[in-house]
């Protein structure tokens, strides 16, 4: 067996707000907020949690058929989902809540690839967010594109793609440092290293660090504690705008952990150790930034209570809205294969109508 | 004013003039650039339209396709060149996982305008790799639309045509016809990119077929000619969809229909075309549908390539067969 070669902290962890609560210093870090975004920023881990909690609340009720959790891994996409602005293009793979979230895709319309009503029922031009991708790492080729097309443009943006430990072992990953390095193209990896890929250990898929592996490809490499809002956030805007510049890609690893099932459909008591989970509850990303808040006197009793109802807000309306989301007619499995249309379906098209049609009347 | 062009010029006078005409056209791929490919499909136009327009890409191929998607997000029109058919297989995820569905799964919201130049076929005496014929993939495949120029003409039109198609389109191009000439008249109505052609009217049988083999039938109905037999050649061009009212319709004159590929005839594109004939027109025929096409094996060595592409021979084989049955 390959030896372990993760420390599970380092020299090189970016950090600016540790498990406890307290803001360090970081040499080529930093970031200096107001309280209101302060307070923001613990609203939005606290309202994204309560989305995935809501969320698999309703597939273990039979409204869902799948959910992946993103327990834990709240502050690596708030901090770069906040990270990114107006003009910029967000890749996400199927975890991406959070990150979808701050992109101002309402979670309702998350879900209804987990009912199986629509295959994500977003827009992606409207939202600068990307459909979710399942294949594992397709998307960083087609961040990678479309940070190309920014350059063509001269469009002032950047493109973030969005992957996890288990796909940096994907061609098409590998494809995707390779050009975004020969092309400079304005293109942000941000790889959630949440250690699990469904049940194989990074050991699996790296003798190094993740981060290192930048440096082979031509551009820089950083890992910063994926637990923590403030840190993510800073690396993640300092990324963005090197990118917007021009000098082209950065690798962000966000070291955090996947507190729950790979997706609802699996059982991680098979492969890891509840140990391990409680080792990193003790790094939870809201507690450390509620204590942050509560210490220094930004935010008080009365804001904590009003985030928690809004919470409570948030998860009645996904409620409602999934249970709204009805099963689509049949005869639009054939809309929109193409563009332009085909004979080929307009003739299977009136095949299955015909078909349907021959029960109406009968007895039932 | 029309002017003689080799096919692969022809190409090239069309890619010309897509990136004329519109400026979000974009050629990608392996050597298209300096070199001006492999075949030379896109010589000078590097020179003309920069570097930016017309990119020497890594040798990556679904990285070609990939950022291809990403560009075709941002609103650009890549034109994807694989050098070989044998070399699509790296971005065969790409071209089926995400280019063919993502209009689908996004409701119509995301358009992926790609074309992806396929060379394809054998007969040019070339190592393993460089002379197959996988089209039946892609047309199995929904979402994507495929189409195969035979000759000069259609191949200034088709390109042109699937440039501008909202719809990602896999473009096959007979390698050994590339320097087969023709008259291309750039003023001419081009027809539809959707329609089969009668390209050779007949009376007896009807040989459907696409790409290489269209010339290795006219001559296999010119030969048939000389015994007094009446052929009949429809040239698909477009491979999915079929144009089934022109090959239909073509059928039910003739009542005897071959389909000819050089693709491996198990579970092929010509499969799907024998299986719709037969259905479509049970009672209309004489005889059975045949198919003369690629053998279900890999594709052979050089030196006996002549034995597994179907030629003027098999074909008329196949007619002789099909008269006596």
């Amino acid at each position: 067996m390959p030896q372990s070669v993760q420390p599970s902290e380092g020299p090189e962890l970016v950090q600016l707000l540790t498990p406890e609560g307290e803001r360090v210093e970081h040499p080529d870090y930093s970031i200096d907020l107001t309280d209101d975004e302060y307070r923001g920023l613990y609203r939005d881990l606290v309202l994204v949690r309560r989305i995935d909690t809501e969320a698999t609340a309703l597939q273990r009720q039979g409204e869902l058929g799948l959910w992946a959790s993103l327990l834990g891994q709240e502050a690596a996409q708030v901090g770069a989902g906040r990270a990114l602005t107006g003009n910029d293009f967000a890749f996400p793979t199927y975890r991406e809540h959070g990150v979808a979230y701050c992109k101002g895709v309402d979670p309702v319309t998350l879900l209804g690839l987990f009912r199986g009503v629509n295959q994500g029922g977003w827009n992606p031009h409207d939202k600068g967010f990307q459909l979710y991708t399942i294949v594992i790492g397709s998307q960083t080729l087609h961040a990678t594109g479309y940070a190309m097309g920014l350059q063509r443009d001269g469009a002032d943006g950047a493109v973030m793609a969005f992957f996890g430990d288990g796909a940096s072992s994907q061609g098409d990953v590998n494809e995707a440092f390779v050009w975004s390095s020969v092309f400079q193209a304005p293109v942000v990896f941000f790889c959630q290293n949440n250690q699990w890929a469904i049940s194989e250990p990074l050991e699996r898929q790296s003798r190094i660090p993740l981060y290192e592996r930048a440096k082979g490809f031509g551009f820089p490499g950083v890992r910063v504690d994926g637990n923590d809002v403030l840190a993510v956030l800073a690396v993640a805007r300092a990324a963005l705008e090197r990118a917007r510049e021009g000098s082209g890609p950065t690798l962000i690893e966000a070291y955090t952990y996947r507190m729950g099932p790979h997706t609802t459909s699996d059982d991680p008591t098979r492969y890891r150790l509840a140990a391990e989970l409680e080792t990193w509850k003790l790094k939870d990303p809201i507690e450390r930034m509620k204590a942050y808040l509560s210490r220094t006197g930004i935010a008080d009793h009365d804001f904590i209570e009003q985030v928690d109802k809004d919470a409570d807000e948030l998860a009645a309306h996904i409620r409602a809205g999934c249970l709204a989301l009805d099963d689509p007619d049949p005869l639009t499995l054939f809309d929109n294969v193409y563009a332009g249309g085909s004979s080929l379906l307009d003739e299977e098209r009136e095949q299955l109508a015909a078909y349907l049609s021959s029960f109406e009347g009968a007895h039932s | 004013m029309s002017s003689t062009l080799t096919l692969g010029k022809a190409l090239n006078e069309g890619l010309r003039k897509a990136l004329e005409n519109d400026p979000k056209v974009l050629i990608m791929g392996e050597d298209v650039g300096r070199l001006g490919g492999v075949f030379r499909v896109t010589d000078g136009l590097q020179k003309d339209f920069g570097e930016d327009r017309v990119i020497d890409t890594p040798l990556a191929e679904s990285a070609i396709v990939g950022t291809a998607v990403g560009l075709a997000i941002r609103g650009f029109r890549p034109v994807c060149e694989i050098q070989f058919d044998g070399f699509v297989f790296p971005a065969f995820d790409q071209i089926v996982t995400q280019v063919a569905k993502m209009h689908y799964r996004s409701a119509g919201n995301v358009k992926l305008p790609i074309t992806i130049r396929i060379p394809f076929g054998g007969g040019i005496g070339a190592v393993e790799h460089h002379s197959e014929s996988p089209e039946s993939y892609f047309c199995h495949t929904p979402g994507l639309k495929v189409v195969a120029c035979s000759n000069a003409v259609d191949a200034y039109w088709m390109i042109q045509q699937a440039i501008e198609s909202d719809d990602p389109i896999v473009f096959f191009e007979p390698k050994r016809r590339y320097w087969d000439k023709a008259d291309v008249d750039p003023s001419a109505t081009p027809k539809s990119l959707w329609d089969a052609e009668v390209v050779r009217s007949g009376s007896d049988v009807t040989l459907i077929t696409y790409g290489p083999s269209v010339k290795v039938c006219l001559e296999a109905a010119a030969a048939a000619e000389t015994e007094g037999r009446d052929i009949e050649v429809v040239d698909l061009r477009s491979l999915s969809p079929i144009d089934w009212d022109t090959v239909l319709t073509s059928v039910r004159k003739t009542q005897r229909a071959i389909v000819v590929s050089e693709a491996p005839v198990y579970a092929s594109l010509a499969s799907e075309v024998a299986a719709r004939i037969s259905e479509k027109c049970f009672y209309e025929l004489e005889s059975p549908v045949l198919r003369v096409c690629g053998f279900s094996t890999p594709y052979p060595t050089s030196r006996i390539e002549e034995d597994y592409l179907p030629d003027l021979d098999r074909i008329l084989d196949a007619v002789d067969r099909t008269l006596a049955f």
